[in-house]
């Protein structure tokens, strides 16, 4: 997140606003953000409305939005850093300077038709599962923890690879983001975004 | 107990004395507060919200002493659906393909979200510059 914030003051003067938002309760990522302490909007959605949106299965997800309000590149799944990449195999650098390639010139904004290629696709499962986690959360935000599990259990069972929902819900349930409960979704099978490699910067060691 | 809707991440409260839960796992709510929550109307042509109609094939079904079925509205108009009657609560989503005519405009879908301090920003606030859209959590 401080890298967003850097690359707002160097890039906001031309026309440039990063929007992030944490699909958290408060209190969880409260901390991330009072340590960025950021002046572009540094949003909070606890109920996964963006999620709903946007069709969102992870994080990080990142989409560009022009000057008229159009998806002009759509989910990407990229880092703002390279302290995961032993993980997930990819490289910031490169991605932050197509950001300053697109705010200086344009580049890198893709054809409607490549968008559209490119988004990940919702079926009456997925949107079932997320009118079952929404409900979940609802109960679980009222006081209700006992009867939102079995919308949450439902939620799962609709969308296995989603995890926004998947692992989005496991420090909701008591479970650990980063535990056991996360390899054991990991190891399930490489989870299939649709859209892993929509801008190649793998790193070096990874290519095949 | 508290009822409500809870519909495309809108939440709307229900009067105790508008909602039935007599049948089994089901959630009726009368007309007049099915119309002002929801948005649509029963119109003698069926189902009607702004210009669009659809029709009801099983009136009896939609309609019953005690309130317009939840479940059955889902089913007549094809929204996906979650009813928790023990709970008071009934969920709608929006159904694949109007999410996905929502995507395959490319419009970014505007939304209005607190930061930190509660303050609230829209994304449309932002038109007119470049937005860099992140996604992210602590999870």
């Amino acid at each position: 997140m401080p890298v967003w914030q850097a690359l707002y003051e160097e890039l906001g003067p031309h026309g440039f606003v990063p929007i992030t938002v944490a699909l958290d309760r408060r209190e969880d990522v409260q901390p991330y953000i009072e340590a960025a302490n950021p002046t572009h909007p540094s949003l909070i959605d606890e109920a996964h409305r963006t999620a709903e949106l946007y069709h969102l299965l992870n994080v990080p997800t990142i989409l560009w939005i022009d000057e008229a309000g159009m998806i002009c590149r759509p989910h990407d799944s990229q880092y703002a850093t390279d302290i995961f990449t032993a993980f997930h195999k990819k490289l910031s650098g490169p991605y932050l300077q197509m950001i300053r390639d697109w705010v200086h010139t344009g580049a890198g904004a893709m054809s409607a038709d490549e968008i559209r290629a490119n988004q990940p696709k919702p079926n009456a499962d997925s949107q079932l599962a997320r009118v079952e986690r929404a409900l979940a959360w609802h109960l679980l935000n009222a006081g209700r923890g006992a009867a939102a599990e079995p919308h949450f259990d439902r939620a799962a069972e609709l969308a296995p690879k989603d995890w926004t929902i998947q692992r989005g819900s496991m420090p909701l349930r008591g479970g650990n983001a980063f535990g056991p409960e996360f390899f054991a979704l990991a190891e399930k099978g490489k989870f299939n975004y649709g859209m892993e490699d929509l801008t190649p910067t793998h790193a070096p060691e990874s290519a095949e | 107990m508290n009822y409500s809707i809870l519909d495309e991440g809108q939440l709307f409260p229900l009067a105790e004395g508008d909602v039935s839960t007599d049948a089994p796992g089901r959630m009726r709510v009368a007309q007049d507060a099915f119309e002002k929550a929801m948005g649509w109307q029963l119109k003698p042509e069926g189902l009607c919200k702004g210009a669009v109609c659809v029709p009801v094939r099983d009136r009896d079904a939609l309609v019953h002493t005690d309130g317009i079925d939840l479940e059955e509205f889902a089913s007549v108009t094809g929204r996906p659906c979650s009813i928790d009657a023990a709970e008071g609560v009934a969920a709608f989503g929006t159904t694949a393909a109007s999410q996905s005519s929502l995507m395959e405009s490319l419009e970014a879908p505007d939304f209005k979200l607190p930061d930190l301090s509660g303050q609230t920003h829209s994304l449309s606030a932002y038109r007119g510059n470049k937005v860099l859209f992140v996604a992210y959590a602590s999870w």
